[in-house]
């Protein structure tokens, strides 16, 4: 194997030393993992490669206190993270879904005090201070949003990864009053992507939902 | 019709029995989880401690003898674990399915700009990024063969040239009162499956692997996997919940991804990840087909068709992967609906030094049909007379009913009586006479309208690939877990399937639980193409649960001692006469009396007998027809087009789930439109794709949607024998958006009537104010 020579970087406390930034990292045990060798005719036996954390980034790091679906946190980031990377890889929340990463198809939309924006072109520590929801904190967890709701009775997902980015919209769409005709819905949703085509369920699905918000508010 | 019209008629099996759970509009098993964000794609899946995260170097240059790869600076960067190169592989360093011709990590050459030459492994997916920027390539770079004009000059093939020959074109062309020739250029087209592709690999104790692997084909999957590690399939478990989107762009493509991880994780034993960013993405998968279409038409002066030869001219690129198949299918429905009484259909398999093209909905059926559908507005432009009188005049009618390769239509009348209502619910005369007097007026903008027919085959035309397996267990509370090699890509097809359970066993649907997709459960699957997917394993999962009844029905006959004939199951229940029980307590009664309530089941398609090199036999179990009428608005000083409106009859047999099968046409079309007027990939001179994310390659979003958009099911049960009479849906109604591509090739034509019209695909708005402009000179 080419790369056997120096599988392991050698200063693997510079790497050791990082903040546990993620949900990734959170989750790895901290300690040299060792691996047997496998059996099997074909398989050659692994080298040893220990578990690194993510490498420190001194003077990168800052202080954030938000309200994630109502909940107040604080924490120490690494103050490049994206507010998507922050919910999807720190909190769990991986409803907001990673589908250009470029702003360009809003599978990653969430709220910020109300307003819709692109997670993956947030940076997290703009979100200090202030208030997000993301799809997981749309509903209760007992009845659905009249949104949520709407988009199963219209059938408006199909393969369903833009579903909670569209959601997330298409409420921000209605709040904004944004929602007043079919025209004015196709107009303010263009920035949602749904490869399956399931536009008109969606489109529907808002109209109807509008008027329960409405009713609702 | 409405479009969620749940009542429709013909909610009967073929003994006449009144459907519970078939044939209604239920949503996806998944709705509720995808409108809570709760539905689990593999980069949602929590992650193993200590997942490491790859990313490919990816080759500088399109063609090239690639020397040598410096890599020092790679396995110097931070949180690097590894860099795997081909030589890391410790089986075969091959992904192609069947030709040999395309490696896992670039070996001695460059096949394309952007392939795969190394993959780095590290801590995070951002330092393996980073890190495989860092690589100096040794390539001496060659002289690219790019575009379908490149590759036919250099004489350069994936495979050989293959044709269906049907009487004698060459002498009919030649006797043919008119005769008109041309070509049509049509383009390619990106998946931009929201989802990116990705797979996940675990390793296991002695050498086995599971690998989570968003893929239309797990067993390919694994069996590439094996092929990659150099163990028996037997140890790679490939699972597969669901799909954000495949469209055919994970049919093939997606082994390549899951491979990696799998080699990576067996280097490092380590759980490791392959997520593609998604410019790399772009850059590093095939696309659609595209083609150019050199064709000749012989007709008389009413416009019937007398003669037809069609080269098409397919961009294959590097490596053949599904170019077999594709290509194929775009000859098989080179004359569409039409009765071609001499034809030759020629298929030239091109290879370009380019990322190689693979599946994309309609499999290179709609390119074939495309090509037609030009042919018919030539000749109706040539005749004077209307396109759609043309093209009624030309479709298959008994005695005229054979196509190019053979295969006769039993079904004419379906498409027929499809076109007849379309024509008078779309009210096409009438604006068809307003438009022709708002042409008149000579103004800026023009609008054009056309309908378009369409008859597509089902099944795999590869006859082995027509089968599917189904495990279905059911448990003793009464409750079913349903498993079929069928994945769930968004079409629906977990519900389809669960209703068909469902159905068998009497039980409401929610009773069925659809379970991934898993070679450890059914083996030896097919991909989940064709429009077969509810054909196929809607059949398995009915055969599997329809033996575990039989079972049970001696069991309730004992208990009860009446006839087993007596027995009926429905609404949840079991009952003879006055006796009855929950299924619930007939499966518990079951158990007790030592009854296995497991059982697998298996369907192929019956009749697909086709020989490719004897170009003899049938290569579709049944065709799925359809039309639509779309009206479209042209600005001819700026190019900007508008579809303003789309009416569409689509035939899907006996709807097992009316709402769904709509949604597949409303976004089949949608899709379609896309490829056809918005949808334009550029490579530069240098191979490198210039188009590589959706600010650059526009994607039909709400707005684009026609805002009258009127789509209605025939509901005519299938002749063929399929689950519950229905018809697959997946691919056909994109192929309905050849009806926009004709409207604005008729909004176009009002500028100089009697002309051919320049317009090739996508009709972007370049093309449509080229056009105009050369047909106004």
């Amino acid at each position: 194997m080419s790369q056997s020579d120096d599988p392991v970087d050698d200063d693997g406390e510079r790497h050791g030393a990082g903040p546990a930034l993620t949900r990734r990292s959170a989750l790895q045990v901290g300690a040299v993992l060792t691996t047997a060798p496998l059996t099997g005719q074909a398989v050659a036996a692994p080298r040893t490669y220990p578990l690194m954390a993510r490498p420190a980034a001194p003077g990168q790091t800052m202080k954030l206190g938000a309200t994630i679906n109502g909940r107040q946190f604080e924490a120490e980031i690494d103050a490049r993270t994206s507010l998507l990377d922050l919910l999807r890889e720190r909190f769990g929340l991986t409803g907001a879904k990673k589908g250009c990463d470029h702003g360009q198809c809003g599978a990653c939309t969430v709220h910020i005090d109300g307003r819709r924006v692109a997670s993956c072109l947030t940076l997290a520590a703009k979100v200090d201070g202030r208030r997000v929801t993301t799809i997981e904190g749309l509903s209760d967890g007992k009845r659905l949003h009249p949104m949520q709701q709407a988009f199963i009775d219209h059938d408006a997902l199909q393969c369903g990864y833009c579903t909670p980015g569209q959601i997330m919209a298409a409420v921000a769409c209605v709040q904004e009053g944004h929602a007043g005709s079919r025209d004015q819905i196709r107009e303010y949703m263009s920035g949602n992507i749904c490869r399956c085509g399931a536009y008109v369920g969606i489109v529907a699905a808002i109209e109807e939902a509008a008027g329960k918000m409405g009713r609702r508010a | 019709m409405p479009a969620n019209d749940t009542e429709l008629a013909g909610n009967v099996d073929d003994a006449g029995r009144m459907l519970d759970v078939v044939a209604k509009s239920h949503p996806q098993d998944s709705a509720r989880l995808h409108v809570t964000g709760a539905a689990t794609y593999i980069d949602d899946i929590r992650e193993p401690a200590g997942t490491l995260h790859l990313a490919c170097g990816h080759a500088p240059v399109a063609r090239g003898e690639l020397r040598g790869v410096d890599l020092a600076a790679v396995r110097a960067a931070p949180c690097v674990v590894a860099v795997l190169t081909a030589a890391d592989v410790p089986g075969q360093n091959m992904i192609a399915q069947a030709f040999a011709d395309e490696p896992l990590l670039a070996e001695g050459r460059v096949l394309f700009h952007g392939q795969p030459v190394f993959a780095v492994v590290a801590e995070t997916r951002e330092a393996a990024r980073r890190a495989a920027r860092l690589a100096t390539f040794d390539v001496v770079q060659e002289t690219p063969i790019l575009t379908i004009d490149d590759a036919l000059a250099a004489g350069t093939r994936v495979l050989p040239d293959y044709d269906f020959v049907h009487g004698d074109a060459t002498s009919a062309l030649s006797t043919a009162p008119r005769t008109l020739s041309s070509q049509l250029m049509i383009g390619g087209q990106e998946h931009f499956y929201l989802e990116g592709m990705i797979g996940m690999a675990i390793p296991g104790e002695g050498g086995t692997m599971t690998v989570y692997s968003s893929t239309q084909d797990p067993t390919e999957v694994q069996h590439i996997t094996a092929r990659i590690l150099g163990v028996p399939e037997a140890s790679v478990m490939v699972e597969t919940r669901r799909l954000g989107g495949g469209f055919g762009g994970k049919e093939s493509q997606a082994c390549q991804w899951a491979a990696l991880a799998a080699l990576a994780a067996r280097a490092t034993g380590r759980p490791c990840k392959m997520r593609l960013d998604r410019d790399d993405d772009f850059a590093a998968t095939g696309k659609r087909h595209d083609f150019r279409a050199d064709w000749q038409v012989g007709f008389d002066d009413a416009g019937r068709l007398l003669a037809y030869d069609v080269a098409l001219n397919a961009r294959c690129g590097c490596s053949v992967d599904l170019s077999v198949g594709v290509v194929d299918r775009a000859m098989f429905h080179a004359g569409n609906c039409y009765y071609l009484p001499d034809a030759t259909i020629r298929s030239r398999r091109l290879k370009t030094d380019t990322v190689s093209n693979t599946a994309f909905r309609g499999f290179g059926g709609p390119q074939g049909i495309l090509a037609i559908e030009r042919v018919l507005d030539a000749v109706a432009h040539a005749t004077g007379r209307d396109p759609l009188d043309v093209r009624k005049d030309n479709l298959f009618s008994p005695g005229r009913d054979v196509t190019p390769y053979g295969m006769k239509v039993d079904d004419t009348s379906v498409l027929r009586d499809i076109v007849d209502e379309l024509e008078a619910t779309s009210n096409y005369r009438a604006r068809r006479a307003d438009i022709t007097a708002f042409n008149a007026e000579n103004g800026i903008l023009r609008r054009g309208i056309a309908l378009a027919p369409l008859q597509f085959g089902i099944s795999f035309t590869l006859a082995h690939m027509n089968q599917a397996g189904a495990l279905v267990n059911v448990y003793q509370d009464g409750s079913v877990l349903l498993n079929h090699g069928g994945t769930e890509m968004g079409q629906g097809l977990f519900v389809k399937v669960a209703q068909v359970v469902a159905e068998e066993f009497g039980i409401p649907l929610e009773a069925v639980r659809p379970t991934a997709t898993s070679t450890a459960m059914v083996p030896n699957a097919s991909p989940t193409a064709a429009s077969a997917g509810s054909d196929l394993n809607g059949m398995a999962a009915r055969v599997a649960a329809a033996k575990i009844k039989a079972r049970m029905v001696p069991v309730a006959s004992a208990h009860w001692d009446v006839a087993p004939e007596s027995i009926a199951f429905a609404r949840g229940r079991v009952s003879s006469g006055n006796k009855s029980m929950t299924f619930g307590e007939l499966a518990s009664l079951a158990r007790k009396s030592q009854v296995s309530l497991s059982a697998t089941g298996h369907y192929k398609t019956p009749g697909i007998t086709w020989d490719r090199d004897k170009r003899t036999g049938k290569p579709f179990y049944y065709f799925a027809f359809g039309a639509a009428c779309a009206e479209v608005k042209i600005d001819t000083l700026t190019g900007e087009m508008k579809v303003e409106r789309v009416d569409i009859l689509h035939d899907v047999g006996s709807s097992l789930n009316p709402a769904i099968d709509i949604g597949q046409i409303e976004g089949g079309f949608v899709q379609g439109m896309g490829w056809l007027t918005t949808e334009e990939l550029v490579f530069d001179a240098k191979g490198r794709l210039a188009t590589h994310a959706p600010s650059t390659y526009k994607i039909p979003v709400a707005s684009d949607v026609p805002a009258d958009f009127r789509v209605a099911l025939t509901n005519r049960p299938n002749s063929a024998d399929t689950i519950y009479r229905s018809k697959g849906v997946g691919e056909p109604p994109l192929v309905l958006a050849t009806s926009v591509f004709s409207a604005i090739t008729d909004a176009l034509h009002s500028l100089r009537p009697g002309a051919q019209v320049p317009l090739h695909a996508p009709a972007t708005p370049e093309r449509i104010l080229m056009a105009a402009e050369s047909l106004r000179s």
